[in-house]
């Protein structure tokens, strides 16, 4: 497969930018059949109002390791159907909501059981390694599928950075709230900040992705900008979003929907098609852009990379 | 008002009126906008319009006796059947994308996954309704009779509204809102059903008799 690389083509090409920028004034210049559809169209509207293209900034990446080959999900369908809860529980409302969001200046606090606790301004962050563009299958708890072109390097680059101690066992993550920039998490159900964690040794997986882009430019604001985690072998939620924090620890720590539903979703989370949430089957999925659904693979197909993490345990058990 | 309830041209703006949902869905399926996951986007939409027009269905009796209109009766059966029109389209994005028309999967999906038990119950409950819904039926079967089975959508009413809270992952703002809805409809009936046994119990066994053969 051809690896595109963000020189000569970016990925908002997918859905040139051009029709859905001028989305709306096409429609209308069509002209619609039917009072009736009208009407709806304007309801619906409501509920999804056309898209606009997030202005991202673009980042200079070279290839990186444990590409799929699979068929990029087009980056309007990613940006505009996600779930982000500070911004609202509507699959479009993060697209809709977090416009504003700032995300400049910002800093992430590392602290806890590391001998050289510190502060990562963005631009810091930006300058510890190359940038690499990782095309990653990404599975949400809820049975869809997308495959993204995430951009970063491995978490384990600024973990080395900061010296764990041998106390260090977890690492807990916080993304940042607040209540002003994000009103639409009133009455989604969860408590804020979203916390979130790995054990060490997962952190550690060169899997594991400390990321600041996609689709050769920089995160939009409602993908979880400006840094987000992205850990491809597990469910979505697991991959917390606008990092504020991260503190190394010596128990595992707590994390946001396994607080409020410890039965449905565990502290590992891993994709496994074997062990369903409790009212749902997570045996199949739906790649977004397909009708039917097709078979969910047990790590979301990075078991080669990551089931000697999970040597010995009961995955029925540590879901 | 009056006049306008018992013309029969509105009857047919009432019916295009409701299938306005569906020929947005067209539209927006035309058009490409029906999102990054257009399978979902219709089953949700097809669901909400089945609870909705549930809703509306369950309305027409307390409107009819609040605002003295006994001529909105003309509308109950439409909207019933609308209701059950869109719990089909629901239910073939189930049967269709999601279980590949595999009975035998989709029959094991029912058993076990009890959002998807309670939908389903709610959605057989309707099918004899439907059936049943012409005047013909209405005289095979006696009022009376035909009445007590038509109480089944009572049941479907709530079934729904689990369905869609079991469903939610943690937001439950909207299952709860139609929840109310069902809620208030339903006691509204008991509240009347209550006022009448009450009313009977005080009349003498005698005049109670007669009145439940009337």
């Amino acid at each position: 497969m051809l690896i595109r690389r963000a020189s000569d083509l970016t990925y908002a090409d997918v859905t040139p930018k051009c029709i859905y920028l001028n989305r709306r004034k096409f429609l209308r210049g069509m002209g619609l059949a039917g009072v009736a559809a009208v009407a709806g169209k304007g309801l619906l509207d409501l509920v999804s109002p056309s898209r606009s293209v997030y202005a991202g900034t673009k980042l200079d990446t070279i290839k990186g390791p444990f590409n799929t080959d699979e068929k990029i999900t087009p980056a309007a369908d990613v940006t505009h159907y996600n779930n982000f809860y500070e911004f609202g529980t509507d699959k479009g409302d993060p697209a809709r909501n977090a416009q504003n969001f700032r995300t400049s200046p910002w800093n992430v606090a590392v602290e806890g059981e590391v001998a050289k606790p510190r502060t990562f301004s963005m631009e810091e962050i930006l300058k510890l390694a190359p940038l690499e563009e990782r095309i990653y299958r990404h599975r949400c708890v809820e049975a869809w599928s997308i495959v993204v072109p995430w951009i970063g390097f491995s978490f384990n680059t600024l973990i080395k950075l900061v010296e764990p101690t041998p106390k260090a066992k977890y690492v807990a993550f916080e993304s940042f709230y607040d209540l002003k920039q994000m009103p639409q998490s009133r009455g989604t159900g969860l408590d804020y900040p979203y916390i979130e964690g790995l054990r060490l040794d997962e952190a550690m997986n060169p899997l594991t992705l400390l990321c600041v882009g996609m689709y050769g430019e920089t995160l939009p604001n409602q993908d979880g900008a400006p840094v987000r985690i992205v850990i491809p072998w597990k469910y979505g939620f697991k991959s917390i979003k606008s990092i504020v924090k991260v503190k190394f620890v010596k128990g595992e720590p707590p994390t946001t929907w396994n607080r409020m539903s410890s039965t449905e979703y565990g502290f590992y989370s891993n994709v496994n098609p074997n062990v369903d949430h409790p009212r749902w089957s997570q045996a199949k999925e739906r790649r977004l852009g397909e009708i039917f659904k097709r078979n969910t693979l047990m790590f979301n197909g990075y078991g080669d990379q990551v089931a000697s993490l999970y040597a010995g345990m009961n995955l029925k058990k540590d879901y | 008002m009056r006049r306008l309830l018992s013309s029969k041209w509105t009857k047919v703006v009432v019916f295009v009126i409701c299938l306005a949902p569906l020929g947005a869905l067209v539209d927006r399926a035309l058009h490409g906008r029906l999102g990054a996951n257009p399978v979902e986007f219709v089953q949700h939409a097809t669901g909400d319009w089945t609870l909705r027009f549930l809703i509306f269905t369950l309305t027409i009796t307390p409107l009819r006796k609040l605002l003295n209109l006994p001529d909105l009766i003309r509308f109950r059966r439409m909207l019933g059947l609308f209701t059950f029109f869109y719990v089909c389209l629901h239910f073939l994005t189930y049967i269709g994308p999601d279980q590949s028309f595999d009975l035998g999967g989709m029959w094991k999906d029912v058993e076990k996954r009890r959002f998807v038990t309670v939908g389903f119950l709610g959605f057989v409950l309707l099918i004899p309704l439907a059936l049943t819904s012409t005047a013909g039926w209405i005289r095979r079967l006696g009022g009376k009779r035909w009445q007590t089975l038509h109480r089944a959508i009572y049941v479907t009413a709530i079934c729904g509204v689990i369905h869609y809270y079991w469903l939610v992952k943690s937001d439950v703002r909207k299952p709860l809102f139609y929840g109310a809805l069902v809620a208030i409809l339903l006691l509204w009936r008991l509240g009347i059903w209550l006022r009448k046994k009450g009313q009977l119990a005080a009349t003498s066994p005698e005049v109670r008799h007669t009145a439940t053969q009337s």
